[in-house]
């Protein structure tokens, strides 16, 4: 295996709406920040993988307008997945593992704002079953919640607690949609929405972009003083079919954290992408993180899940944490679909 | 699966679903971003607004807000002449539903001068069968009452009478 490391990384402040500026316009300040930090222009980046989905935007090939921010004359080697960012990462990290490039840009984006997300998500589902039915993504994600209390793996109460630490811990992040929280008795106060869920067990919609640079090697130690090393990363798929699936676990995060060898060594810091209170326990005890791991330092996507970035800002965080010096190892876990349906955890690591 | 499937009793009569219908539909914002609000607005006036990349010194037209080229913002706004060139153009012999152009008719891309990417538009003032690349057009504008900021505010654009562009004017574009 090659060695592969997060060298840069940047985001946008996530807004709940985005009025001024396109998507192209949105991205283009954190694709030159990323380049100019590990001072590299486009020609001298070997592959370039974007995740996002056209069903934000509600056109048809519109990650390809997207592409007109990155410089991509003369050609370059370009991919996109229509999948969160670190899905994007991973097929950059595997682009490289393969020996075809030494360095890869990587961004995503999520500009949810012109149409309605709990509607547009439901278009994932499968269409004979589910969709024709709209289930909107907070009502499934409040299914979830309750098979998860009956099943004893969290508790409304818990679930609040975590709500008030993400958005409080929140503060520290200037790039954060929600910031604080009243205590979680107060919370617990407020009317169910869809129930077991409260408003403060859902996220923020927003919008956001993400990008990342990584380089393989050497390369890496040259742009960057103390690169972010992926020691481990895999992804796994639940079935298709919400009914098949038991919700009050997480087997594809499970088996996820373990081939990237979550439990190899002590965890300093994880960063979590669950979007609702409940997921943060169910993938918090699929990972195995114990009370001493950090959980979600950023405030983590309850405080800013701009979709389809949401997950490649877990990486960007954790690798900062191991950048900063502040953490020796890191785990970032990425979601997709519905009720944590894919999974990716990725393990990152400094140098000794 | 594993055996055969056996129906509940219930369901033994009721007829086999072939097929079903699930229309859907999602309702959008469109966020035009600012390039392409300034371009539109230029529109509503009369004006066609192009913007130039700092780089390639490119004008972009309508502009999205970056060269696509080089991954930079465009900065520098430049109006365009309202006239140019037909740098290729396909004849419409199908009716589109909502359509009320009598066929055949013929849609272009045109050149505006001093721009480095076309616009599409309908040709119209002139038998389509003499319609070709290289002909000299220009805009022909709504009344100012009906003028919006969109490309519908220009009707079509029609032959100005000038010589024919030379093909080396246009090769890139077309």
């Amino acid at each position: 295996m090659r060695d592969v490391a997060v060298v840069a990384f940047a985001q946008s402040h996530h807004v709940r709406r985005e009025q001024r500026r396109n998507e192209v316009e949105m991205l283009m300040p954190v694709l030159h920040q990323v380049k100019t930090d590990v001072g590299l222009d486009q020609s001298q980046i070997d592959f370039t993988c974007s995740g996002s989905t056209d069903y934000l935007a509600g056109a048809a090939f519109s990650f390809v307008i997207t592409l007109d921010g990155v410089g991509a004359s003369p050609p370059i080697s370009e991919s996109h997945v229509e999948m969160d960012g670190a899905w994007a990462l991973y097929e950059a990290w595997v682009k490289i593992q393969a020996g075809a490039a030494d360095t890869a840009l990587v961004y995503s984006y999520g500009k949810a704002s012109p149409g309605s997300l709990r509607d547009v998500l439901s278009r994932q589902l499968d269409p004979y079953y589910l969709a024709p039915l709209w289930p909107d993504s907070v009502a499934l994600a409040a299914l979830q919640a309750r098979a998860c209390i009956e099943a004893g793996v969290t508790s409304v109460a818990e679930m609040a607690e975590i709500a008030a630490r993400c958005r409080r811990s929140a503060t520290a992040n200037p790039f954060a949609q929600l910031q604080g929280s009243d205590d979680a008795d107060v919370l617990l106060k407020e009317p169910e929405i869809a129930s077991p869920l409260r408003r403060h067990d859902c996220p923020p919609i927003g919008d956001g972009v993400a990008a990342m640079i990584l380089a393989a090697g050497d390369r890496a130690r040259e742009l960057a003083d103390r690169p972010a090393w992926i020691r481990g990363i895999d992804h796994r798929i639940e079935a298709h079919a919400l009914g098949v699936r038991d919700l009050a676990s997480s087997q594809s995060t499970r088996l996820a954290g373990e081939r990237a060898g979550v439990g190899g060594a002590p965890v300093d810091v994880a960063e979590l992408h669950a979007p609702f209170t409940h997921q943060e326990a169910l993938v918090r005890d699929a990972l195995g993180l114990g009370d001493g791991v950090a959980l979600n330092p950023s405030g983590g996507p309850l405080a800013a899940n701009p979709i389809m970035a949401a997950g490649l800002i877990r990486i960007g965080e954790a690798a900062g944490r191991i950048r900063s010096g502040e953490a020796q190892r890191a785990v970032a876990h990425a979601t997709s679909g519905p009720c944590l349906q894919q999974n990716l955890v990725c393990v990152l690591e400094g140098d000794e | 699966m594993s055996g055969p499937l056996v129906l509940p009793e219930a369901l033994r009569d009721v007829e086999a679903v072939r097929s079903i219908r699930a229309p859907a539909r999602l309702e959008y914002r469109f966020t035009a971003g600012e390039a392409t609000s300034r371009f539109l607005r230029g529109i509503a006036s009369k004006r066609i607004l192009g913007e130039r990349c700092p780089v390639c010194g490119k004008v972009m037209l309508p502009p999205r807000g970056s060269c696509p080229t080089d991954g930079v913002p465009t900065s520098e706004q430049v109006e365009l002449a309202d006239r140019g060139i037909v740098t290729s153009f396909c004849v419409v012999n199908v009716k589109f539903s909502g359509s009320a152009m009598e066929l055949p008719y013929v849609c272009a891309s045109v050149l505006p001068d001093g721009a480095d990417m076309g616009l599409f538009g309908l040709v119209q003032e002139i038998p389509f069968d003499q319609i070709r690349m290289g002909m000299r057009v220009e805009a022909v504008w709504v009344d100012d009452d009906e003028l919006q900021p969109n490309l519908a505010s220009i009707k079509w654009w029609r032959p100005t009478g000038e010589p024919d562009a030379p093909y080396e004017s246009y090769r890139e574009h077309v």
